[in-house]
């Protein structure tokens, strides 16, 4: 298993050198094919050897291993060295640019954790790498879903390049750095000590950087430059944090601090979640997650669904039980659920495909986020479906919005009217994607029942929590209702198009959606066998299920049924008789169902546009107000933990 | 068998009328003559309607108008003319724009003269008209009837 | 035996809730009528009319128009049938969203300019109501301690108790539901009006036919859901329960007949106020003396 868990991590950067070095398309082509099903291979047999091995978490360095107690200081130092490469990168590109605050941070942390780590305060060896369930699903989730959106990059960065002649083909270091992020995330999520979880957390943040001004244009080099600095003052919270546990705490192993009394590590659970939430993008520090649309749709996938904001999320579950009932978890309740709320109202008034997606992925972040902050093992075990699920939907949702931007030539969602018979394969992957994320029986969901149950048996001020799940719900069922509505409607006479999609691009969707449908079915079976036991490992007692016998088969029926009822009735209203008739207009209808003749006697032509609600949920009357009650309850937060500290 | 008869549902459309007949027709939906009673329900949709009630005569600007509405309304349906101008075109026959009652664009099944039409004999059309309703729909079943007979053999 | 009663109860909504739901259309046009001084139309009127819609011919403008039609009655049965059978609240909730959703959809697969309008708007409808609604599910859950429906029977005293406010807001947000003036944007049934028929413009014969049944159907539903704040263990609140049900749909009726349509941000705006003050104001009350005591 040790083998394979250092394989996982170590090959995605083996992978992404051999990827900058490749020139020629048919290589590369082989290359990401061969690597994502190899990382993909990895990750199973990863799994099935845990499965096959008794089902325990494994803590490394162990006896008679490959990984010695001896090698893991010099490992911190290589770890140092690189930090130190990614520090000049950031100041080179900073200086190139004239933007200096995220070179400050860069400095600053680089500073504290050289230190730290050369004057030796930092000499803790053991269990620098941790597997249990939540690395497990983390790895299952990140080499599935990640490993088919290097693939489907395969076919679209090709289109994207013959479209955009103006840009510069950088496609190897485009490919480099999907990988390495995929390396990052498996480090990330089996390491055990601080001080790793950090080094491959600054990686993802610089990483996204790059990506997020892969094109280099004014506002990509701008919208880059914001996600640096927002993340990298999450890192230097994370290295504060790590330099707090190191000075005071004298261990930087998370599972062993995690096992100390909460009241003695608060400050500590403070800085990391301040961290995990800038991570995650919740309000106020949602505008990187938004900005990051700008860099081309695989890495915006990748961003959005398994990784990178995933990373926050991830880590403020590892935390949940040192943060249920406390001040922390009250501070991660309350801006996990406006965030919920504020960004499923603005996602209402967009039309741009992509921009909904964003603020959809910052208000279901949120969700998870506040089932977190709550800090009981029944909202921790909703959270995790939720992000299960989440990632999936999401991937599907991104990937198909690239491929019909590609396909109509935009990605205005009011451009995408009749879609179901103008491109009725990517249509369909939109409707299912949209389907997995707010109709009954779908994953996300159920999610968001089992949410609002645990909310309310953990009781206090999780009850307003329920509230604002309530008008959550609403808000985030008109804007999905809204974009189906666009696809769905098909005026007369609409032709099918040219699908413009590769292959590979159709390989990666396909095995999402079948990915979603496989999961929704199997969701009760794994829910019990494995994320039960997930909470039993990270630290809660007493697990127990959520939804009765007789609710989970009515959900089955359920799913069933929303396939079978509009199936059903497809054939049956082949034997009513229906005839055509001309679309009513309230006067004459030119014949096309699409002009009406107006006062003058002209046939004038008939526009169907969606209703935004700007004037009442604008982002820009929203998200300022919303963003200084966020940071009024942090810094509120921090004051009552510092002080209740000393 | 369901009676068509029971359950007019009326579309109120006003071609080139002065007004008096339309006043006359939203009366009869006043306390005082309750065309309710007999189901009648006003509608604003062709889809809906069985019975297109026109009042005033056609011109050639709502001709097509009238043509489209006809035939945005499911069968059986019933046409009914209301008032002299929608019946021959009235005092406006002669004008240059009109062309004469509505059974030049679309067949009538019941004319209701007067000027304005009072409610009592707008009423009384609409009475006639659930007959004709009636016999338009008996019609119709034997007509499909016979064309899945048809089918059989 | 319960589930035999259960069983019994879905069956009886499958099939006894047009019936009730017909008549109660009758009588609220009988009863709309005498308020306005008329005679009124016969009772049993809503079945003939249902009973021409199902003959007459279908025009459709889609023909995606059918599935989703006949998915909204299907799914909307489906709610009841769940409720009556005494599920979790939750889900049959969260399958009633999915009705209407299906309803919108329907509207809008036709491409007409006046069921578009209707359907946006019954999209602000559903944004209006559907939170009160989820807090109707919580409210049940924090004053039974569970979220089944039939858990009702085995409590001491009627969930109306403790949950005044959430029944207040539950009022307000019904005769959104319900259809009624002054909430009717979205479709409605009287003539003269901007946006024709609104949802149904593009519906004719059987189409209408099974709009109107699922109407009928969910208005049973919904009944069904303030008869579920009176009931309680004992025999008397049975009574208690049709005598509530009763008057609140009275109250609707009465509603209807003496007020006029709202614009619909002003409909967005005091649904949201309702809910938040009375049901949501209700919760935290009930939160807080379960937390002193």
């Amino acid at each position: 298993m040790e083998l394979w868990i250092i394989l996982l991590i170590l090959l995605p950067f083996i992978i992404a050198i051999a990827q900058f070095l490749i020139r020629s398309d048919r290589v590369r082509k082989v290359l990401t094919y061969g690597s994502s099903g190899l990382i993909m291979a990895i990750a199973l047999t990863l799994a099935a050897l845990w499965y096959m091995k008794g089902q325990t978490a494994l803590s490394l360095p162990a006896d008679g291993g490959l990984l010695t107690e001896a090698i893991v200081p010099y490992i911190g130092y290589a770890m140092l060295g690189v930090e130190f490469l990614l520090m000049c990168v950031v100041i080179w590109l900073s200086v190139k640019h004239k933007r200096f605050l995220g070179a400050l941070l860069s400095m600053a942390q680089m500073g504290l954790m050289g230190w730290l780590e050369l004057s030796g305060k930092i000499h803790e060896s053991a269990g620098v790498i941790y597997l249990d369930r939540l690395s497990l699903l983390m790895c299952l989730l990140i080499a599935v879903v990640g490993g088919l959106i290097c693939i489907y990059a395969l076919g679209y960065m090709k289109d994207y390049h013959h479209h955009h002649t103006e840009l510069r083909d950088r496609r190897p270091f485009f490919f480099a750095m999907l990988y390495v992020f995929l390396g990052a995330m498996f480090g990330l999520v089996l390491s055990g000590s601080l001080v790793w979880i950090y080094f491959f957390w600054e990686i993802t943040s610089i990483v996204s950087f790059l990506l997020i001004g892969y094109t280099g244009d004014e506002k990509a080099i701008g919208n880059s430059f914001r996600a640096l600095w927002m993340n990298l003052l999450g890192g230097a919270a994370f290295a504060a944090a790590i330099a707090y546990c190191a000075l005071t705490l004298r261990s930087v192993n998370l599972q062993v601090l995690l096992k100390r009394p909460v009241g003695t590590i608060g400050i500590m659970v403070f800085l990391l979640a301040f961290a995990a939430l800038i991570k995650s993008a919740q309000i106020p520090f949602s505008k990187w997650l938004l900005g990051a649309m700008v860099a081309p749709t695989p890495s915006s996938a990748l961003l959005h669904s398994a990784t990178m904001v995933k990373a926050g999320v991830y880590l403020l579950l590892r935390l949940s039980p040192a943060l249920g009932g406390q001040i922390t978890g009250v501070m991660v309740q309350i801006v996990g659920g406006l965030t919920f709320f504020i960004a499923s109202m603005i996602a209402i008034t967009h039309s741009d495909g992509k921009r909904v997606l964003a603020w959809s992925t910052v208000s279901n972040l949120g969700l998870i986020t506040a089932c977190a902050g709550v800090g009981t093992a029944e909202t921790v075990f909703a959270g995790v479906i939720l992000l299960i699920f989440h990632a999936i939907s999401k991937a599907l949702l991104f990937q198909t919005v690239g491929a019909v931007e590609h396909a109509i030539g935009s990605r205005n969602i009011e451009d995408m009217h009749g879609l179901f018979r103008r491109q009725p394969g990517l249509a369909s992957a939109l409707i299912i994607g949209i389907a997995g994320m707010f109709l009954a029986p779908f994953g996300m969901l159920i999610a968001k029942w089992e949410a609002l149950t645990s909310f309310l048996n953990a009781g206090g001020i999780s009850v307003l929590l329920v509230i604002l799940v309530a008008f959550g719900s609403a808000t985030t069922l008109v804007y999905w209702t809204k974009w189906l509505i666009k696809l769905l409607a098909v005026p007369a006479g609409t032709r099918r198009e040219d699908d413009r999609t590769a292959n590979s691009q159709w390989l990666s969707l396909g095995c999402h959606m079948l990915l979603m449908l496989i999961l929704c079915a199997a969701y009760p079976f794994f829910s019990d066998g494995f994320v039960t036991p997930m909470l039993g490992e990270l630290g809660f007692a007493g697990a127990h299920q959520l939804l009765s016998l007789p609710d989970r088969v009515v959900m089955i029926c359920l799913l069933i049924a929303v396939f079978a009822i509009p199936a059903l009735a497809r054939i049956l209203s082949k034997k009513v008789r229906v005839e055509q008739s001309p679309l009513y207009m309230s006067g004459i209808n030119e014949g096309d169902h699409r002009h009406y003749e107006d006062s003058y006697g002209q046939p004038k032509k008939m526009y169907l546009s969606n209703w935004y609600l700007t004037e009442l949920f604008g982002e820009q009357k929203l998200y300022v107000p919303v963003s200084w009650a966020t940071v009024i309850v942090i810094v509120v937060c921090f004051i009552l933990t510092y002080g209740g500290a000393f | 068998m369901p009676k068509f008869s029971k359950s007019p549902w009326v579309m109120h459309y006003d071609g080139s009328s002065c007004n008096g007949c339309d006043i006359e027709v939203l009366a009869s939906l006043t306390p005082l003559y309750d065309i309710e009673r007999f189901g009648v329900v006003n509608t604003g949709d062709p889809r809906h309607a069985d019975i297109l009630l026109i009042t005033g005569g056609i011109n050639y600007h709502n001709e097509s108008v009238v043509r489209q509405i006809f035939e945005q309304m499911p069968e059986p349906k019933v046409v009914v003319a209301v008032g002299i101008c929608a019946c021959s075109g009235g005092v406006f026959r002669d004008c240059y724009n009109i062309k004469g009652g509505v059974d030049t664009t679309i067949p009538v099944d019941v004319y209701v003269p007067g000027c304005a039409a009072r409610p009592e004999s707008i009423i009384d059309g609409l009475v006639q008209a659930l007959d004709v309703l009636e016999k338009k729909s008996a019609a119709s079943a034997a007509l499909s009837e016979g064309e899945s007979n048809a089918q059989q053999s | 035996m319960i589930y035999l009663y259960r069983t019994l109860s879905m069956l009886a909504y499958v099939l006894l809730a047009p019936l009730v739901g017909g008549f109660l259309a009758g009588l609220d046009r009988k009863l709309s009528a005498r308020m306005q001084g008329r005679m009124g139309p016969p009772l049993l009127q809503p079945f003939y009319d249902l009973a021409k819609l199902f003959k007459k011919q279908v025009l459709a403008v889609s023909r995606y128009q059918f599935m989703m039609v006949a998915s909204f009655l299907a799914m909307v049965i489906g709610t009841g049938a769940l409720f009556f059978g005494g599920f979790d609240l939750l889900l049959v909730f969260f399958v009633l969203t999915t009705a209407c959703m299906f309803f919108v959809l329907a509207a809008t697969v036709t491409n007409s300019p006046y069921a578009e309008l209707g359907a946006q708007r019954e999209l602000i409808q559903m944004l209006s109501y559907e939170p009160m609604i989820l807090l109707t599910a919580v409210g049940f859950y924090m004053a039974n301690g569970s979220f089944r429906g039939v858990d009702v029977f085995y409590t001491d005293e009627p969930a109306i108790v403790r949950l005044p406010g959430v029944f207040l807001g539950l009022l307000f947000i019904l005769t959104i539901k319900f259809r009624k003036s002054p909430f009717d944007l979205s479709t409605s049934h009287h003539a003269h009006q901007e946006l024709v028929k609104g949802v149904t413009t593009e519906f004719s014969g059987v189409l209408m036919g099974m709009v109107e049944l699922a109407h009928w159907y969910e208005n049973v539903f919904l009944l069904g859901l303030v008869a579920l704040f009176f009931v309680s263990s004992a025999w008397w609140s049975g009574l208690l329960a049709v005598g509530a049900v009763l008057l609140v749909w009275f109250l609707e009726v009465l509603i209807d007949n003496t007020s006029a349509r709202v614009k619909w941000n002003h409909m967005l705006r005091s649904a949201w106020i309702v809910t938040a003050v009375c049901g949501g104001g209700n919760l935290l009350v009930l939160e807080i003396i379960r937390m002193l005591f």
